[in-house]
């Protein structure tokens, strides 16, 4: 599958991309021409868009996930409730809504990892963790999630001992899972603010694991 | 539907194309396609399965050929028009150009975040006890409808245990149709990998799916 987003690399260094007459595109074209219908015959308001837009651009994204990741760290009782009723364990910290609505927590251990895909769509659980990346609504991905996991980690530089058992959720339903890492080693006593800092959006898909505290510090406070 | 967007164990599409930093849109239009299938889902027009449906209704070769939310895009014009919301002229021609139909709901600015917030909860009240209890032996239906399902096909005719029992949600085969919600008990079952796949498969694997009560049977 080639992605479209190949002919829009040259936006990558300024992703607050304008249109530029000069490149717009079928796909450009396209949309605008769908949107000004449906505003002209009064069904969509342009600026309900914009606040969807700026919802999912500015508002939503995985350091919600990282909070309850770190949480459940850092408060035993969390973790559990998170466990038993994570779409009420979630709620508390006011990430509630759209593609969220029914939500379970499964939580890797030495003896399991786990790993979320959708092969029939692009299901996600967006309060937690934003808008999904390209690769997870990927074809690639869709497909060998659920056959080859382990083919599928080693692309994102995960190899687990060959005795981890790999657990997949395929999101065939309205249930959203969220992964809850394994905290990493030498974190004990740590803030939840700094705990969070280690958990990446891939960690809570199950295509990555939280991060080593020799990483963060490496990364320069990069989030 | 034995559609393109059912890729559960296909061949194929080679590596995973990981984007390191990578933003939200990688192109404006699409910001605005993710806006007008929001926007548009909130008229009450449609339904998500609806939706799903008509994604997964384009044909297979222009499925696989397009980026995510150009088939979002081609979903909501499958949509509109079938609903006749807006004609194939006017989607050729760039503006409207005949009344508009009446649309349940507009959603407004101000409203955006409450119903964003709100979502749309599947689960309904039971009515009568589940069927299938956790550690029950269950196996998956054969079954090939050209209508919508989410029951994907590498996981039909497969011996699994139930895991969680979710509750009692919307069933997506009659909702997609305009046939009602008709709520079912919903299942976790996980499957072993080489029940799935066959006895060369990883011996660690377990896959699960979401399963609906009349997906499945008593193993």
């Amino acid at each position: 599958m080639s992605h479209h987003h190949h002919d829009h690399d040259h936006h990558h260094d300024h992703h607050h991309d304008h249109d530029h007459g000069s490149e717009l595109g079928p796909m450009d074209l396209r949309v605008r021409a769908l949107e000004s219908i449906l505003v002209e015959k009064g069904y969509v308001d342009p600026a309900a868009i914009d606040a969807i837009v700026e919802t999912y651009e500015t508002r939503v994204g995985p350091r919600n996930g990282a909070r309850v990741v770190a949480k459940a760290w850092a408060d035993p009782a969390y973790r559990d409730w998170l466990k038993r009723d994570a779409t009420a364990a979630i709620a508390s910290l006011d990430f509630v809504g759209r593609q969220g609505e029914h939500m379970v927590a499964v939580e890797n251990t030495p003896d399991e990892h786990n790993m979320v895909v959708c092969t029939l769509c692009s299901c996600y659980p967006w309060p937690v963790l934003g808008l999904p990346p390209v690769w997870y609504k990927s074809a690639p991905y869709r497909s060998r999630a659920v056959i080859d996991p382990r083919g599928v980690l080693a692309e994102f530089g995960v190899t687990l001992p060959e005795t981890t058992r790999i657990r997949v959720w395929d999101s065939t339903a309205e249930v959203r899972y969220l992964v809850i890492p394994m905290r990493p080693e030498g974190t004990e006593g740590w803030p939840e603010e700094a705990l969070a800092d280690l958990v990446t959006r891939d960690s809570m898909i199950g295509t990555g694991l939280a991060l080593d505290p020799a990483q963060v510090a490496g990364r320069g406070g990069a989030s | 539907m034995n559609g393109p967007q059912d890729m559960g164990g296909m061949h194929g599409f080679g590596p995973i194309e990981i984007e390191a930093e990578e933003p939200w849109f990688h192109a404006n239009w699409e910001r605005r396609a993710l806006g007008v299938t929001l926007a548009m889902g909130a008229t009450g027009m449609w339904n998500i399965d609806m939706s799903r449906h008509a994604r997964e209704s384009i044909p297979p070769a222009e499925y696989y050929a397009s980026s995510y939310y150009a088939i979002w895009t081609k979903g909501v014009e499958r949509l509109v028009t079938r609903l006749g919301l807006v004609s194939e002229a006017e989607l050729k021609a760039g503006a409207a150009l005949e009344p508009p139909a009446p649309v349940k709901r507009v959603l407004k600015a101000g409203d955006v975040t409450a119903t964003l917030r709100r979502g749309g909860p599947t689960e309904r009240p039971a009515e009568h006890p589940a069927r299938f209890a956790v550690g029950d032996a269950v196996v998956t239906r054969v079954m090939n409808p050209s209508s919508h399902t989410r029951l994907p096909r590498y996981a039909r005719g497969k011996r699994g245990v139930v895991e969680m029992v979710h509750g009692v949600h919307v069933f997506p085969d009659t909702n997609a149709h305009g046939l009602g919600e008709e709520p079912q008990w919903l299942y976790q079952v996980r499957f072993s990998g080489r029940e799935l796949w066959g006895e060369e498969a990883d011996a660690t694997l377990v896959v699960g799916i979401d399963a609906w009560e009349s997906y499945l049977e008593p193993a």
